[in-house]
């Protein structure tokens, strides 16, 4: 702890600002990087895909995050040292650390952990008093109620109860959905907030058969806006659930509901609020992904700020996007509850006349944990304490998941399938959450947890041709590379053991794949069957969940036998969202 | 508001949700289905165009149905989904600025027929059509809009995934 306070001395510049004191008068002290200078009339706080990491966390920022077309060289497609030019942070910082990949492993030595719902709550009370009573306002993102063994035990209940005391005032949503309607329902009669989707509507079966919704005659099924008086001004807050969810996840859990970006819609609530509700600001709160946010602040006019999530991007500064109706800014907040987002706005009389915006990362070093909070983490966990708990086994090296093709984790889970299985071959989905583990560090069932815990977790275990494998790499490649962003779903390519296929991502949908080969060096032949294992499929499956496949397989002390995946990418060499590391 | 106000406003729920029941019911088949649906039956030039329904391609059905080609026309307004949620029952609406509106046609590019719907708008009907696609694969959805003797035209890319996967 000494040590990595005396780290924190040194590295200042922790915490990336733009505008604010200057790195030198920051520098002076470590306890007064969380000090920002007052600016404007309104406060909001910003988190998001916090997956339940209720305790602070390791995670790795991914070592390639590739933009295609018009997002190639542009945040959030740049990793590494173009992510730390781009935004001018300094290598080897604390800031470096939390927002990319570099030394990784060193640097966590030195900076800790980051997160953690009582240590958010000490700097969210913070920043909540630092702008004066009821200036401030806290919202939440989306992906809050997923991503631990205890989130998915209680179908994100526990989250709700954090939520209540973190003092949330509105969220969208996007796996919250996928605990089905009953169980959403359940937890929004207890939230204290506002669950807000401008996007997510009765199909018109549902309708016609009255089934439930916020406003029946539009078949809207949430709210979609809340508006919010703040020291004299009237902010509007827009919510956008994740867009595809019956898509990405088993329709079972949505059968009555229909997403959709629904720019269209948007745009007349947009106006709505301004010319009928004469707000003075309008912000989104998105669960879109930043390409997609990127692209919707240039078609949608009248937002001043939409703050993004799901695709992870922890994005120091916002980013400014002109529309026919003037300007938006675009910000992500990452993930995990690694950043909190603090936007400040100068309202005036119909506009906003100036902003700042910051994305700190929640050092959990510099944070002392609210002890409210940390006592309803500690009681929420007691029933998961002891199973959970258990070590099953040591990370022999550094095991993280974030990335566009592959990660060590994945690697592991993916060997679990081959192995456990009795599989050529193995499928994993490219989630974008799931923390790190440093080497040496003790795996427990709460560890594979975190890489595994969702509704759907089956495996699967059937007999694939050569061009079923490829046909499902090509749609889920196009899924991440698709040129028009709207065409995203914002994961990353689905992870493959026993096999190593070329990828080259700048070519159109279908055209993508290519030599795929197994391991043992032979061809996937298109007309040929192959014994296939996966996890998350969309179809009902009934396999053991994926969670009981990997701890069997690391309680079996068994070592990878194949080599590590190979996925060789063609045409990016020069592309900043690619970094040696990794 | 006046009570003549509130019944048509009544009216108009009603008809809405007779509408979509309507709406419902043509996934069985391809028949033709309009807004103004008993009209319809009678307006002229209804004769049911087997042979554009038979036409492969897209060009091919569109002749095959009008004896001309369309324009792209920003006042044709063409709703679908970037991509599908579910591509046996996809989605699609169609609504127009332009006047004197005779008839409406969707068109699938990559489905094995594509010309999918066609409706004929009598006079005085409310240009616009709700309607859903049965799709194989990731394609464009066309929207023809004939209008005084002209065609005019939307078009999207509504894509077709196996889905999953996601983050």
């Amino acid at each position: 702890m000494t040590i990595r306070r005396r780290d924190f001395l040194k590295f200042a510049g922790a915490v990336t600002l733009s505008g604010g004191l200057s790195r030198a008068a920051r520098a002076a002290d470590n306890a007064r990087v969380y000090d920002l200078e007052r600016f404007g009339n309104v406060r909001i706080l910003h988190m998001t895909d916090t997956h339940a990491q209720l305790q602070p966390v390791y995670f790795r920022e991914p070592s390639v995050n590739l933009g295609i077309g018009a997002m190639q060289g542009k945040p959030p497609h740049l990793v590494g040292r173009a992510f730390l030019d781009r935004f001018g942070i300094r290598a080897d910082s604390a800031d470096a650390y939390a927002f990319t990949c570099l030394d990784f492993e060193k640097s966590a030595a030195r900076f800790g952990k980051l997160g953690g719902f009582a240590h958010l709550k000490t700097l969210i009370d913070r920043l909540r008093g630092d702008a004066g009573s009821g200036r401030a306002l806290l919202l939440d993102g989306g992906d809050l109620w997923q991503g631990t063994g205890q989130a998915n035990a209680t179908q994100g209940a526990d989250m709700v109860d954090a939520a209540n005391l973190l003092g949330i005032e509105a969220m969208t949503g996007h796996w919250e959905f996928t605990y089905g309607e009953a169980a959403l329902r359940k937890n929004l009669e207890r939230f204290k907030g506002e669950f807000l989707a401008q996007n997510v509507f009765l199909t018109a079966e549902a309708a016609f058969n009255d089934a439930k919704a916020f406003d029946p005659a539009s078949g809207r099924v949430f709210k979609p806006s809340l508006v919010k008086e703040i020291g004299g001004h009237r902010v509007a807050v827009i919510g956008q659930a994740f867009p595809y969810v019956p898509i990405a996840h088993p329709k079972r859990f949505t059968p009555d509901w229909t997403f959709g970006i629904r720019d269209d819609e948007l745009q007349k609530l947009v106006d709505g609020l301004r010319n009928n509700d004469k707000v003075d600001a309008v912000v989104l709160l998105s669960h879109n992904g930043m390409d997609v946010d990127l692209k919707l602040a240039s078609k949608v006019s009248g937002i001043d700020v939409i703050l993004g999530g799901h695709t992870h991007d922890a994005i120091p500064q916002p980013i400014t996007v002109n529309n026919p109706g003037g300007v938006t800014l675009v910000t992500n907040a990452g993930s995990n509850g690694k950043f909190l987002g603090v936007l400040d706005l100068n309202l005036a009389k119909g506009k906003v006349s100036d902003v700042r915006y910051r994305l700190l990362p929640v050092f959990s070093e510099l944070l002392k944990p609210d002890p409210a909070m940390q006592a309803l983490i500690d009681k929420s966990r007691e029933p998961f304490a002891t199973p959970d708990a258990e070590k099953i086994a040591t990370a022999d090296r550094l095991l993280y998941r974030r990335g566009n093709f592959s990660g060590t984790m994945d690697r592991l889970i993916c060997n679990a399938l081959r192995g456990e299985l009795d599989v050529e071959i193995a499928l994993s989905p490219g989630f974008r959450w799931g923390t790190s583990m440093m080497p040496g560090q003790p795996v427990t069932m709460q560890d594979v947890l975190a890489e595994t815990a969702i509704t759907y977790p089956e495996t699967y275990v059937q007999s694939m041709t050569g061009i079923q494998i490829k046909d499902i790499l090509e749609d889920v490649c196009d899924n991440l590379f698709n040129a028009d962003p709207y065409y995203q779903q914002g994961g990353d390519m689905v992870r493959v053991g026993g096999m190593s296929y070329t990828c080259s991502p700048n070519e159109g949908a279908g055209k993508r794949i290519s030599a795929l080969k197994l391991d043992n060096g032979r061809t996937i032949e298109a007309g040929k069957s192959y014994k296939v294992a996966g996890w998350a499929s969309v179809n009902q499956q009934k396999g053991t969940p994926v969670w009981d496949v990997v701890a069997r397989h690391l309680r079996s002390g068994k070592r990878a036998d194949g080599h590590d995946t190979d996925v060789t990418l063609r045409g990016v060499d020069d592309n900043p969202g690619l970094s040696n590391q990794g | 508001m006046t009570a003549t106000d509130d019944q048509f406003s009544e009216f108009s729920a009603t008809r809405r949700l007779i509408l979509k029941g309507a709406i419902v019911v043509t996934l069985t088949g391809l028949g033709n289905f309009s807004f103004g649906a008993v009209p319809a039956l009678a307006a002229a030039n209804d004769k049911w165009p087997e042979e554009a329904f038979k036409q492969k391609g897209q060009a091919d059905a569109i002749k095959a149905l009008y004896g001309k080609t369309a324009e792209a026309s920003d006042k044709v307004k063409l709703d679908a989904p970037e991509i599908a949620e579910n591509g046996a029952v996809v989605p699609v609406s169609v609504t127009t600025t332009l006047a004197d509106v005779t008839s409406i046609s969707f068109l699938v590019a990559d489905n094995p027929n594509a010309l999918a719907a066609s409706y004929n708008i009598p006079p005085g009907t409310i240009p616009s059509v709700a309607n859903r696609l049965k799709m194989a694969k990731t394609s464009s959805v066309t929207a023809i809009v004939e209008a005084a003797g002209k065609l005019y035209s939307a078009t999207k890319e509504v894509k077709v995934t196996v889905g999953g996967c996601g983050g």
